[in-house]
Order: structure tokens, then C-alpha cells, then sequence
């Protein structure tokens, strides 16, 4: 029954991000709106359903959240703010580069054919025109100007606050792996390490980029991610959802990601760490609240976000144990769940 | 102004002969020079040195590159003293490899090359002047860079934490380069660069002090021919970041060795403060590597267009902009280390303001050749295609220094093509340029101008093909600094090693064929080989100039001469 509730929930997603994605094209700011008004909505009905089955590592789509063979552009993107970055890359930024250098490179050759030394013997005395010095130093100031205004704007929507309720994940970066711990579910930790080229392709993941333990989080809803490093500085970064901070020893730094829909996004990381730099990849696999929910169950001390106590006994058999061990384990967060169930947004 | 040109060494030991000039024995004229020339020639030569160790470099690195899974780097790993390297030792000598290649290219090529060589060799000419004002600080500058870099060849052999080599990067970020390097190797990289630093810092002094008291009567600053501003501005900028930087690796030398925690969190440090320092230095330093170029690439354009420079009080001013400027833009290299919303607007937006006067130059060098009866000797292709490859590195830029848009690019291979483009190509172009254009003025012989336009296509051909495709590789996310990758990046990778770096090889063999070539049968160089159009003052000396010039000073007229 839940579990109905849940696709039922999705499927409005799905129809409403359609129209979205085409409004992406004119308007990426709109659609940055509307995913998130879709988001809220679906995050507030089934946060605390739990799918049935337990949890199976998803197989990546070819070719999406990983780089395409011979690729020249970003990555698909999966988030809003992702669909207007690579707006604002694709569209002005890229149109801008491709114009000023083919105006110098047309300047440039058409001095070449028109003032050789064959074309014009004499040359001329000019050396000073002000009016045309005045053009090309306002002119490129009108134009970065017309640029700052989008890219301010990207900026500040990427440091929009998350709602108060938001779930947080904390990724750490180790010499040479990852650990990413779920404060709101109960505290586990999954320590994620870099599968061996054979062991990924075997798994129909890309080499090099594949990971035993992957950081799963919900999708369609904003997630805290918090950053740090334990020993030397990395950097969490996964490039389909325009995601790139350090993690710093002694410094959490704090920003949201958001994934609209599920999959496996694959990333590196991204600050020179030492020997295994190039050995530490981010598997990020995004569900649905229930599979969400149903995954953290699976993991020792894992309890659902905001369940009040005693955790509902869910439907699906074998969670329901993890379920009960990890509210016994960490009273604790009790006084915070139950707090929980007061609507969101 | 003529006591400086009193040489100690200037004395007769009875060794100079087959010339004219008072030249002293081989020993004292290369080891205890104060000749601004010879020292000027051995910044160039030892430039040039240190440009195929680094350039060696990066052959290798792009040999491991070229296909997925680790080929080499075993071989490479032993080759530097490691006994059975463990995979990690073996991948730490990737590391190695990288900040070799790094500090090696920008304070041991392109900085000696272009301030230490060409600033040496014509700065003095340009303005009238016998040499430098401190004679004997110029040798101790150049021997100083000298053992600095020895110091980073050292480094190599030696441990560095989990193998051999110091594998921080050229921007030895703590705690990596902390805690995270044990071992001499890095000290003695961090050493280098006191050294080097040093040496920089003498330099800049010596060049400030020179250009503003030993012009010759009648250039005022705004005679002063543009290569002329742009290593004064390029002075300044090293007067005044260099010292941050060696403030910020003496207190990784204190954290290392003595137990400060001025980077280290656990004592109450913090390791962005040593990014905030690093940067500080390190973004002046892009602009103390380029500004040299863009004063060469301007005489260059004049000369060959047969015109006076377009805007000379703009371009000169455009350099002092980009220099202030680029003083309040350092933390667009930090976007990702945690910075507020309101830094990182007020970076981004510092940080397009650099476009405009950079505009100003491009514009400008276009309108001097605009008009103009151009005469497409080496010089002047090399500056026209700096022009160009200069502007795609500039377009990039202003692309990340968006602080939101550099959220997916920072530290791919995007960030990498880009700074490659302005520098690997934008500040090397120029040295070529200047090369061409100097280098019968100061060897005496003329170059093959044929093997010259030879070497320039083959390079611009190469390194559009290295270094294009990594605009591809970064926007697909390949990070920057790892020597294995997933099959996704392998075509632009192979592409990049197989064509570019080939093609480019090629073209530095061309290159040393003509220096060979004409140093062996070149012929004898008149004093003004370009015609009256390069008309700044060294070109009315004799090819090579004397060992002592001007001693009688000339007198610049009313009409400006640049
Ligand atoms: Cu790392």
C-alpha cells in the first residue's frame, strides 16, 4: 500500500518534469522552480515508506552520470541548478569564447591577406584613434557585465539554504577512500573503496570508476552534503550534478546536492591527495524514498529518517529486524525524530 | 649613471683576446659575470636546459597518458632510485613527475627565460643604458636561481613520503606537502624555491632600480619602449608577491621540521590559509610569466608592421592594470575550498575585470598590424599566433572564472588546457618570438628563417592537438593530476600523445637545428638586420653588441621612439 503510494508519487513527478524539461530550453530558471516545487511535494508524502526487497545495487545506464567515449561537452546533467550552470556554460559562455576567438582569428587573417607587404608597400601612420579605443574597452565591459548577471545569479542559487529538515549525508575523504555517514539515519557509516578494473567491468561498471560501497541518497528531494578530510585535502566531485567541494581536515564545508532522478553517478576525486589520487572514485546512487529507505535498513544501526518510535514495522520482511536493532541501538536520536512528523516545506 | 659601469671584473687578466672588447677569461667571464649580457646568456642557456628536462617531463607523463592502465610509471619509479616499487611507490612517482614539471616550467624556463634572459639582454639596451644598476647582485641572482634549481633536482632522488620525489604538486598545498610528504625530498623542493624566490626578489630590484634611474637622457617613461614597461610592471609584481610566497613556504618548512601548526587544523592552523597565501603569489605569477610576452610581442608587431605600436599609453597601462588587478583575484584558484557566497561573487566579478585590459592588448596589437605592410618573418608568426592561442587561453578563462560554473571544471583537464594556452603557449609563443627576433642581435649570427617558420608550424600544430582536446576531457570531468583513467577519455588522450606530443618533438629538434645551424655557418649579423623599422635602441648597436656599450650615452629626441 505504501509502496503504491510511492509510485504514485513518482509518476506525478515524471509527468510534471516533462513540460519542465522543455522549459529548461528557454527558461533554465523556471524549470529550477518547478523541480523544486515537484521535489517538495513528492519528499512530503513518502518519506517514511519503505519498499519491499531490500536493497540490490542498481546497474548503471551507459553513458549517463559517467563520461561517453570521446566526449566533447559536460555530462548530462541530473539537478536543476546542473540544467542552468550548463545553460549558462553552453549557451553564453561558449558562444562568447567561439566569437571573440573567431573575430581574432578573423582580424588576424584578414591583416594577413589585405596589409602584407605585397597587398600594401606603404604602410600607414596610425597610431592613436580614441574613439575606437573607447569602443573596445567598453564594449567587452557591456558584455562581461551582460555575463555576471546570470553567473551571480547561478551562484546565488547554489547557496540557497536548505529547508531545516533536510537530510544530511557527511562524505570524508581518506588517503585513498571514501566514507560517507548518515547522521540522520542513525549514524552508520559505508566505507567506499575503488573497485579493481576487472571486478568493475565485471559488475557493468566503467573501470576505474566503480566503487564496492556506493553513497546512496534519495532522490528528487535536497540533501545536505557536508565535506571534510581526515588526513590530507580531497575533493568530492561528481560532475553530472555539477557537484565539486574540497574536503579540508578540520573544516566541514557544507552544500546541497540534489539529484532529480534515479541512478549511478559516477566522480573522482578531484584535489591531489598523494600515491592513490586517481584510485578514490564517488559512486552517488540515487532512489527513491522507499528504496532509499529500504537500503538504509540494510545497513547495521540504520533507521529511517524521521520515523517516530518505535520505527513502523514495514511491510517488507528481513528490514524489519535492522529496523528494530537500530532504534535500540541509538536512543539518542529519538528526541529528534519525533519532532519529525510535522509536515515539511 | 657612468660609475656603474665601472666592472671589477672589467680589468685586464691578460686572458681576453681575439676582440676588441675587454672580455675576461673564460672562468671569471661565465661564474663571476656582471656583464648584464653574459648573464642574460646564461639565463637563457640554462632556460633552455631547463626547459627539455621539463619539457622530457611531460613526454613521459603524456606516454602514460596516452592509454588506460599504468605502462611506464614502474620504469620510471626505478629509474629514481625506488628497489621493487609497491604500486603506491610507483604511482607516487606520477606525482613527482607532475610537480616537477610544474615548478620546473614556471621558475626555471619560462621566469629565467623571459626576465632573467631577454629582460636582462635588452632592458638595459632598450633604455640607453651600460647595465644593470647592480652588477654583482645580477650574478648572485642568476647563480642563486641556479641552486634552486639543483636543490629541485635533488629533490627527485630523494624520499618523499610514500615514494621517491616530492609528489605535492607546484602548489605544495598542505597538509599533503606536511604531514602528508615526510621525508627530505620536499623540503628540498620547497627549498628550491627559497632559493629561486631569492634570487627573483634581487632581480626585481635590480630592474626597478634600472629602469627608473639609468634611462638615458631624454626617455622619459613614456619613451620607454613597451618591453621596457612590461618587465618594470613585471618587476613590481615579483617585489611584491614573491616575499608572500616565501613567507608561506618557510612556515611549511616550520610545520614540517620544527612543530608550528600554522597549517595544521589540530594545532589550531588552517590549511586554506596556505592556499590564500600560495595564490596570492600564485596569481601574480601567471601575470609576471605573460607580461614579458606581451611586451615582447608588441615590439615584434611594430616592428614587422612597419608602424609606430597602436595606443602605447593604453598598452602601457593596460599592463599596470592587469598588474593591480591581478593582485585582488587570487581566490578564483579556491572556488572549491568552502568559500561564503559573497567571496566567491565578488572573485568571480574581480576576476572578469582582467578581460578588458587584456582585450585592450589584443585589440591594439591587431590595429598596429591594421594599415600596416607586414613582413611575415619567424618573429612576427610567432606573435601573431601567441596573439591567437593567447586569446582562446583568455576566453577560457573568463569560462572559469565563473565561480559557479567552476563547480564542474575545477581541477579537470578544462583548467588544464586553459593555462596551458596561456602559458604553454601564450608566454612560450612569445619567448620564441622574442627568440627569432633577438637571437642574431645577441649570438652575432643569423638563424635559418626557413627552419624558423618550419619549427612554428610544427609547434602550433602540436600544441593544439595536445592541448585542445583537454578542453573535452575536463568538460567531461577527467580530473587533473592522475596517471590512469576510465576507457571513456582514452581517443583525446591517445590523440594528445600520439600527434601533439610527436608533432612538437619534432619541431624542438628543428629548433635546436637552427640554433646549431647558425651558430655553426649562420651568417655574420648586421647590426640592424630587421631594417629601419625596429628602431629601438639596441638595434643601433653592432650584432652582437659590444662588451661594453654606450659609453657615451645616447641622446633620445623629442619624436617618442617606440
Ligand atoms: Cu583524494
Amino acid at each position: 500500500m505504501i509502496m503504491r503510494l510511492g509510485e504514485f508519487a513518482r509518476s506525478v513527478g515524471h509527468t510534471v518534469k516533462a513540460p519542465a524539461t522543455i522549459a529548461l530550453l528557454l527558461a533554465p530558471q523556471l524549470a529550477w522552480a518547478q523541480a523544486a516545487a515537484t521535489a517538495a511535494a513528492s519528499a512530503a508524502t513518502d518519506r517514511l515508506a519503505v519498499a519491499p526487497g531490500g536493497y540490490v545495487p542498481m546497474k548503471p545506464t551507459e553513458g549517463i552520470g559517467m563520461p561517453v567515449p570521446g566526449g566533447i561537452g559536460l555530462q548530462t546533467q541530473f539537478s536543476p541548478l546542473g540544467h542552468y550552470a550548463r545553460w549558462l556554460h553552453d549557451g553564453p559562455l561558449l558562444w562568447l569564447s567561439v566569437i571573440i576567438s573567431a573575430l581574432v582569428l578573423g582580424l588576424l587573417l584578414w591583416v594577413v591577406v589585405r596589409y602584407n607587404r605585397r597587398a600594401n608597400p606603404v604602410a600607414s601612420k596610425t597610431s592613436h584613434n580614441t574613439v575606437i579605443e573607447i569602443i573596445w574597452t567598453l564594449v567587452p565591459v557591456l558584455i562581461l557585465v551582460g555575463v555576471a548577471v546570470p553567473s551571480i545569479d547561478l551562484l546565488a542559487k547554489q547557496f540557497k539554504s536548505p529547508p531545516a529538515k533536510t537530510l544530511t549525508i557527511k562524505a570524508t575523504g581518506n588517503q585513498w577512500f571514501w566514507t560517507y555517514s548518515y547522521p540522520d539515519n542513525g549514524g552508520f557509516e559505508v566505507v567506499s573503496n575503488m573497485l579493481p578494473d576487472e571486478e568493475a567491468v565485471r559488475r557493468g561498471e566503467p573501470a576505474q570508476l566503480g566503487a564496492d560501497f556506493r553513497m546512496v541518497v534519495p532522490v528528487g528531494e535536497t540533501i545536505r552534503m557536508q565535506v571534510t578530510g581526515s588526513d590530507v585535502i580531497h575533493a568530492f566531485a561528481v560532475p553530472s550534478l555539477w557537484f565539486k567541494i574540497d574536503g579540508v581536515p578540520g573544516r566541514i564545508n557544507e552544500k546541497t546536492m540534489f539529484v532529480e532522478k534515479p541512478g549511478v553517478y559516477y566522480g573522482q576525486c578531484s584535489e591531489l591527495c598523494g600515491a592513490r589520487h586517481g584510485y578514490m572514485p564517488i559512486v552517488v546512487e540515487a532512489l527513491p524514498r522507499p528504496q532509499y529507505n529500504a537500503w538504509v535498513l540494510t545497513q547495521s544501526g540504520g533507521k529511517i529518517d524521521g520515523a517516530p518510535e518505535p520505527a513502523p514495522a514495514p511491510a517488507a520482511s528481513g528490514a524489519a529486524a535492522p529496523a528494530a536493532a537500530a532504534s535500540a541501538v541509538a536512543p539518542a536520536a529519538a528526541p529528534a525524530a519525533s519532532t519529525t512528523p510535522a509536515p515539511k516545506a | 649613471m657612468a660609475t656603474t659601469a665601472d666592472h671589477l671584473q672589467a680589468h685586464d687578466d691578460g686572458h681576453a683576446h681575439h676582440d676588441h672588447d675587454h672580455k675576461p677569461g673564460f672562468f671569471a667571464r661565465w661564474f663571476m659575470s656582471t656583464n648584464h649580457k653574459d648573464i642574460g646568456t646564461l639565463y637563457l642557456i640554462f632556460a633552455v636546459f631547463a626547459g627539455v628536462i621539463g619539457g622530457a617531463i611531460s613526454g613521459l607523463m603524456r606516454l602514460e597518458l596516452a592509454h588506460p592502465g599504468i605502462q611506464y610509471l614502474g620504469k620510471i619509479a626505478t629509474f629514481f632510485g625506488a628497489v621493487n616499487p609497491t604500486f603506491d611507490q610507483t604511482l607516487h612517482t606520477w606525482n613527482a613527475l607532475i610537480s616537477a614539471h610544474g615548478l620546473i616550467m614556471v621558475f626555471f624556463m619560462v621566469m629565467p627565460a623571459m626576465i632573467g634572459g631577454f629582460g636582462n639582454w635588452f632592458v638595459p639596451l632598450m633604455i640607453g643604458a651600460p647595465d644593470m644598476a647592480f652588477p654583482r647582485m645580477n650574478n648572485i641572482s642568476f647563480w642563486l636561481t641556479f641552486a634552486g634549481f639543483c636543490s629541485l633536482m635533488a629533490s627527485a632522488f630523494l624520499p618523499g613520503g610514500t615514494g621517491i620525489g616530492a609528489g605535492t604538486g607546484w602548489t605544495v598545498y598542505a597538509p599533503l606537502s606536511t604531514s602528508g610528504s615526510p621525508g627530505p625530498s620536499v623540503d628540498f623542493a620547497i627549498f628550491a624555491l627559497h632559493l629561486a624566490g631569492a634570487g627573483s626578489i634581487m632581480g626585481a630590484i635590480n630592474f626597478i632600480t634600472t629602469i627608473f634611474n639609468m634611462r638615458a637622457p631624454g626617455m622619459t617613461l613614456h619613451k620607454m619602449p613597451l618591453f621596457v614597461w612590461s618587465e618594470l610592471v613585471t618587476a613590481f609584481l615579483l617585489l611584491l608577491s614573491l616575499p608572500v610566497l616565501a613567507a608561506a613556504i618557510t612556515m611549511l618548512i616550520t610545520d614540517r621540521n620544527f612543530g608550528t601548526t600554522f597549517f595544521d587544523q589540530a594545532g589550531g592552523g588552517d590549511p586554506v590559509l596556505y592556499q590564500h597565501l600560495f595564490w596570492f603569489f600564485g596569481h601574480p605569477e601567471v601575470y609576471i610569466m605573460i607580461l614579458p610576452g606581451f611586451g615582447m610581442v608588441s615590439q615584434i608587431v611594430s616592428t614587422f608592421s612597419k608602424k609606430p605600436v597602436f595606443g602605447y599609453l593604453g598598452m602601457a597601462y593596460a599592463m599596470v592594470a592587469i598588474g593591480v588587478v591581478g593582485f585582488v583575484v587570487w581566490a578564483h584558484h579556491m572556488y572549491t575550498t568552502g568559500l561564503s557566497v559573497n567571496t566567491k561573487m565578488y572573485f568571480t566579478a574581480a576576476t572578469m575585470v582582467i578581460a578588458v585590459p587584456t582585450g585592450i592588448k589584443i585589440f591594439s596589437w591587431i590595429a598596429t598590424m591594421w594599415g600596416g605592410s607586414l613582413e611575415f618573418k619567424s618573429p612576427l608568426v610567432w606573435a601573431m599566433g601567441m596573439i591567437f592561442l593567447f586569446t582562446v587561453g583568455g576566453v577560457t578563462g573568463v569560462v572559469l572564472s565563473n565561480g559557479g560554473v567552476d563547480d564542474v571544471l575545477h581541477d579537470t583537464y578544462y583548467v588544464v588546457a586553459h593555462f596551458h594556452y596561456v602559458l604553454s603557449m601564450g608566454a612560450v609563443f612569445s619567448i620564441f618570438a622574442g627568440f627569432y627576433y633577438w637571437f642574431p642581435k645577441m649570438s652575432g649570427r643569423m638563424h635559418s628563417e626557413f627552419l624558423a617558420h618550419v619549427h612554428f608550424w610544427l609547434t602550433f600544430i602540436g600544441v593544439n592537438i595536445i592541448f585542445f582536446p583537454q578542453h573535452f576531457l575536463g568538460l567531461q570531468g577527467m580530473p587533473r593530476r592522475i596517471p590512469d583513467y576510465t576507457p571513456a577519455y582514452e581517443k583525446w588522450n591517445a590523440l594528445s600523445t600520439e600527434w601533439g606530443y610527436s608533432i612538437v618533438g619534432v619541431g624542438v629538434i628543428v629548433f635546436f637545428l637552427n640554433i646549431g645551424w647558425s651558430l655553426v655557418a649562420g651568417k655574420k649579423a648586421e647590426g640592424n638586420y630587421w631594417g629601419p623599422h625596429a628602431n629601438t635602441l639596441e638595434w643601433t648597436l653592432s650584432s652582437p653588441p659590444p662588451f661594453h656599450q654606450y659609453e657615451t650615452l645616447p641622446v633620445i629626441d623629442d619624436k617618442a621612439h617606440h
